[in-house]
């Protein structure tokens, strides 16, 4: 059918004011409302087209339920259009510049989705005989490799889930080890920065450990006088971020690994910011004795609104032997997988999960590996550093950079650029979803007073970073002319304005509840 | 390289802009012998079609169980994920999302968590489920810590029908923090006894930790169990690794139990060789602000509008820090999507039909087995997966029906490694996805074998 | 009636043996919106610098130490059920848990008014 144009008048016509967004369903264009599925379902109603059979509750042990379970009735369709609509309230990297700082928002590339749905590796039982898994056991075994090649490390944990899951193993495996010297009582204390991601300490503290923080210089480095002075027979390692959660890379590392070292304590590295140095920096190198990968950041896996993740661990020679079951062995026989204490030959400190870890993020993350080589991966860590350091540089004089100097793959700034403006890093953040932009992480690191940090990734082209730097730009002349009442406004042109946490964590409603009959509330 | 913007005259100008000569000046607080001149010993970049060679060369190399009659269970089981499913969770908004820590621009993501959480709450009987954990195994050891602080106690008793794998993750953790774990020993060649926990439990016991159907496949009542630890002060932990089976089977809530730990895979998820799954975990409302992970709650906005946001953060790492419910922080987004999607299409009538319909199908395989030479189901009763005790041992038969194709069960020595007892019994599972065809197919394959 | 202060930012109003504990204004305002508070149960023994009870605001979660020993008489059931009603008044309802003292000396050590306002006044 043909677009009917004729008689119709094909360019706009009257003012060009807007028309009150007042609608009467609720929808506003593009921008649906949509209830929850359990306000939009019918009984007798389904998606799905399987077969009425009836059972006997002979071999059911007596545990037939009694009730309905309360899921409401969907057709496909439904379902459908129900999940696209609440996509569209979504913003993703797919749909803009996302420069959320120690995220690392890079670009997620879809042949890695494809290769992960092949039949023969997504379709694939974690207890299948090793003979049929030849080649699952050999893509983990080559992940393993990659890993460990430009961690220049000689062993890696694969099982973790997470970052924050690699950590616990990180911190387990120095328990073990400690245990193993027969000083896992004595050495008890653990050494955090006070700019650490939140899961450093709460992972000590999973491991039995106390934590002890460690303060920064004015330089957002480790003060390393600090540090040495905490140092003592009955600390278990540091616990250090590099490069570090300011954006920074800690110039101390070298003499950081030797001190605790000297001390008899381990050296645990995050590496949550390994996108920087990828391919120009082997953590091996800086003395380290364990570092998770966050797979879903440095290596490009789909965040997925909060997951799935990976966090394989790389293990020096002295933590190597604790590492946990299960793992990859290849030998004369082929690759098979050791999944007990009991089958092993080193001394692992336990099980993380159940199964082999995060296969599918294993296949994603191997694909963006080989896609790039040796020789992309370092031109992707360059990039990321090159485009953190032009933000940097167009921004410093108008905004407040913390730290002087070169930055790694992301740039931290404070609120003093805001001093008297009456906006706060939230507003300024707000304000930057009207212009179309993911905000940067706000509040974090805690070290500096309203801190936004900011990582571009290297998967921005200039004119992004140059759209970005522009608007930055402008709305801090906003601010700074006085225009806060629009940032306390800000944002107005998403699918929900600011919403009431306060009102949400007083009185939490975590569900939905069916509505209570009309006669029943009416008494 | 296909994923990198920059033109070489684009990075000479950004180098001017900031002041450096060389990308080398960047690195600068780089102890320079640290400072790599080369590449690392690894290939070269490669296009897409060698990509996908690649993966097509380590995928020929194994037998995928769309290629086999395939009996595979112990915790993973083998679902017909319909079409929309998997082609929502990959629309960009959802999958390249974020935390959603704006909610203004994260509505999508936050209002599905409030949909599974409450999908969760329906299906296990509980009042309030979390965002999700990593998998059933952390859900099971996050459950115990959580038990541990509710009470002030530091001791659990886990029934020895628990998966293998969730007992050692449990105990992993309960090592690191000096929690005192009790785990009888079980055996699958007689009935299930439920009560035979109750004597383990005194009053310095923080919680039961039940698995029904346990890990043999018997249906366990939890009610007795529940009563006991109730009784000494101790809450009940429920665990299913076949969240499937509540579409036939009464939910723990209604049995009186205080959490539920679960794997959720079952619903929207692929095997993928054991992981990403998606760990679920419900509980009561009064131990609401002990539980670990993100949870979305609902709230409105300045106009008056429903929203969701993320709520109880105070729990969390980020903010609690040493002092946290749990260290976790990321979690099973997209798995709790398709988890939600799935369950969404299914609804009342789909999940009940699908929970008979794997039944049905196990009710006729037993049979079929028991009526071999060689074979005998030890199992009163099962949902979709039972316990067989062989003329030989399991992992020679697993060997020599792998042969033929078959991928007919999982020897328990292979979760059991030191109970030479078990060296026969095998561990069936069938779903929806089996024909008569596999069942045929099993059963032919057996007869040869044994 | 007496009054003195913490470091930690906390008010003690002694009425004979039984000393008020509740937190500051200033105390108030870094936290924002309180969401959640936990109070004692009475009859816990508590030692000064003890964990007593929990103050969380959306973005914030503090623990409220007692600021001297003795024997919790009462905690403060309203401010648990509506967090917004705690109060910096010293007088007022807003406070958290009672304490009957078992060493009264330990106050000695302690803030009066005029020394927590150049306390405060040094803090910011």
């Amino acid at each position: 059918m043909a677009d009917q144009s004729q008689g119709r008048i094909n360019v706009p016509v009257g003012g060009s004011q807007a028309p009150s967004t007042k609608t009467i369903s609720g929808s506003k264009g593009l921008d649906f409302a949509e209830p929850l599925i359990f306000e939009m379902g019918e009984d007798g109603r389904t998606g799905v087209d399987l077969p009425d059979i009836t059972v006997s509750d002979d071999r059911l042990g007596g545990m037939r339920r009694k009730d309905a379970v309360g899921l409401p009735g969907l057709s496909e369709p439904q379902v459908v259009r129900h999940y696209t609509r609440l996509s569209q309230k979504n913003y993703g990297i797919d749909s803009g510049f996302y420069p959320l700082g120690s995220c690392t928002m890079k670009h997620n590339p879809r042949v890695n989705e494809k290769v992960a749905r092949m039949h023969g590796l997504g379709d694939l039982h974690p207890l299948q005989p090793n003979s049929t898994v030849q080649g699952a056991l050999e893509l983990i075994d080559t992940l393993a490799h990659w890993i460990k090649t430009l961690c220049g490390m000689p062993a890696v944990a694969m099982s973790p889930a997470a970052g924050a899951h690699g950590e616990l193993c990180g911190m387990m495996a120095i328990k073990a080890a400690l245990e193993d010297r027969g000083e896992a009582d004595t050495r008890r204390r653990v050494l955090v920065p006070e700019s650490a991601h939140g899961t450093n300490p709460a992972t000590a503290a999973a491991c039995g450990f106390s934590v002890d923080s460690i303060p920064a210089t004015e330089r957002g480095r480790v003060d390393i006088e600090a540090f040495k002075a905490k140092l003592g027979d009955d600390v278990a390692g540091i616990m250090l971020t590099n490069p570090n959660t300011c954006g920074l890379f800690e110039n101390d590392v070298i003499e950081i690994a030797d001190a605790i070292h000297e001390a008899g304590g381990y050296f645990y590295c995050d590496g949550a910011n390994f996108n920087a140095i990828v391919g120009r920096v082997r953590p091996g190198d800086l003395g380290i004795d364990c570092m998770h990968l966050n797979l879903h950041k440095t290596f490009s896996t789909p965040h997925g609104g909060g997951g799935p993740g990976a966090g394989p661990v790389v293990l020096s020679e002295a933590l190597a032997p604790f590492a946990p079951v299960p793992y990859v062995v290849h030998d004369a026989d082929g690759y098979r997988m050791v999944e007990h204490m009991a089958d092993s030959d080193a001394k692992p400190f336990g099980r993380l999960k159940g199964y082999h870890g995060q296969m599918g993020v294993f296949i994603r993350a191997l694909a963006f590996m080989i896609s790039h080589g040796a020789d992309g991966l370092r031109q992707a860590s360059t990039d990321a550093v090159l485009n953190a350091n032009y933000l940097r540089a167009e921004l410093e004089d108008i905004m407040s950079v913390s730290f002087d100097g070169m930055c790694m793959h992301e740039v931290l700034f404070d609120d003093a650029f805001l001093k008297d403006t009456g906006v706060t890093t939230l507003d300024f953040a707000k304000a930057m979803i009207d212009e179309g932009f993911h905000p940067m992480t706000m509040y974090f690191p805690l070290v500096v007073h309203g801190a936004l940090l900011m990582e571009p990734t290297e998967s921005e082209s200039k004119e992004t970073l140059d759209l970005y730097i522009e608007t930055l730009r402008g709305l801090t002349a906003r601010a700074k002319a006085g225009e806060a009442d629009a940032f306390k406004n800000a944002p107005v042109l998403t699918p929900r304005r600011r919403l009431d946490e306060t009102a949400a964590a007083r009185k939490p409603v975590l569900r939905w509840t069916p509505p209570e009959p009309e006669a029943q509330a009416a008494e | 390289m296909r994923y990198l913007p920059h033109t070489p005259e684009d990075r000479q100008a950004m180098l001017k802009s900031i002041g450096a000569k060389a990308v080398e000046d960047m690195y600068c607080d780089v102890p320079s012998q640290a400072l790599l001149e080369n590449p690392v010993d690894l290939p070269s970049y490669i296009g897409e079609m060698e990509v996908e060679k690649t993966f097509t060369d380590f995928a020929t190399k194994n037998l995928a169980p769309s290629c086999a009659p395939t009996f595979l269970g112990a915790g993973a089981y083998r679902h017909h994920v319909p079409s929309t499913v998997d082609y929502m969770v990959q629309r960009g908004e959802f999958l390249t999302a974020y935390t959603p820590y704006q909610p203004e621009v994260s509505q999508g993501t936050l209002q599905y968590l409030y949909e599974f959480q409450t999908q969760v709450a329906l299906m296990t009987g509980m009042e309030v489920s979390n965002a999700s954990m990593y998998d059933g195994a952390t859900s099971t050891a996050e459950a115990v810590m959580m038990a541990c602080r509710a009470t002030r106690k530091n001791r659990a008793v886990l029934a020895g029908g628990l998966h293998p794998h969730y007992f050692d993750v449990t105990a992993t953790s309960a090592h690191s923090l000096d929690i005192e774990l009790v785990h009888p020993d079980s055996d699958p060649t007689r009935p299930a006894e439920p009560a035979s926990v109750n004597d383990l439990i005194d009053d310095k016991t923080a919680c039961v930790v039940v698995q029904t159907p346990d890990v043999f496949g018997r249906i366990i009542d939890l009610r007795p169990i529940a009563e006991a630890a109730h009784a000494k002060g101790a809450l009940l932990v429920a665990v299913t690794t076949e969240i499937i089976s509540l579409g036939l089977l009464e939910a723990p809530g209604n049995q009186g139990a205080d959490i539920v730990a679960a794997e959720g895979q079952s619903i929207g998820n692929a095997l993928s060789y054991g992981g990403p799954y998606v760990g679920l975990f419900a509980t009561r409302s009064k131990l609401v602000r002990q539980m670990p992970g993100r949870v979305a709650g609902e709230t409105t906005d300045v106009e008056g509008e429903r929203g969701w946001v993320l709520t109880l953060s105070t729990r969390e790492q980020h903010i609690r820090r040493e002092k946290a419910t749990s260290n976790i922080c990321t979690n099973s987004g997209l798995c709790a999507l398709a988890f939600t999607i799935h369950a969404s299409l299914l609804g009342e009538e789909g999940l009940s039909r699908l929970a008979r319909l794997n039944h049905a199908n196990a009710c006729k395989l037993a049979d079929q087995l028991d009526a071999l030479d060689g074979v005998e189901v030890m199992n009163d009763s099962f949902f979709n997966e039972f316990t067989v005790k062989l003329s030989k041992p399991a992992e020679e038969v697993v060997e020599a029906l792998a042969d033929k194709h078959i991928l007919g069960g999982v020897p328990l020595t292979r979760l059991f490694p030191t109970r030479d007892d078990f060296a026969n019994l095998m561990l069936i599972a069938i779903t929806e996805t089996n024909s008569d065809t596999d069942i045929d197919a099993l059963v032919a394959g057996l007869k040869e074998v044994l | 009636m007496s009054v003195k202060y913490t470091n930690d930012h906390e008010w003690i109003s002694i009425d004979g043996d039984i000393a008020t504990v509740g937190v500051t204004d200033y105390a108030l305002q870094q936290l924002g919106d309180l969401v959640f508070v936990e109070v004692p149960e009475a009859g816990r023994v508590v030692s000064k610098g003890d964990e007593a009870a929990v103050v969380e605001s959306v973005k914030a979660a503090s623990e409220v130490y007692a600021p001297i020993s003795g024997e919790v008489a009462e905690g403060n059931s309203a401010v648990a059920d509506d967090p917004a009603t705690v109060s910096g008044d010293t007088s007022g309802n807003g406070w958290f848990f009672k304490i009957k003292m078992s060493d009264a000396s330990e106050l000695d050590s302690l803030m009066d008014d005029a020394g927590y306002k150049a306390y405060v006044d040094g803090l910011e």
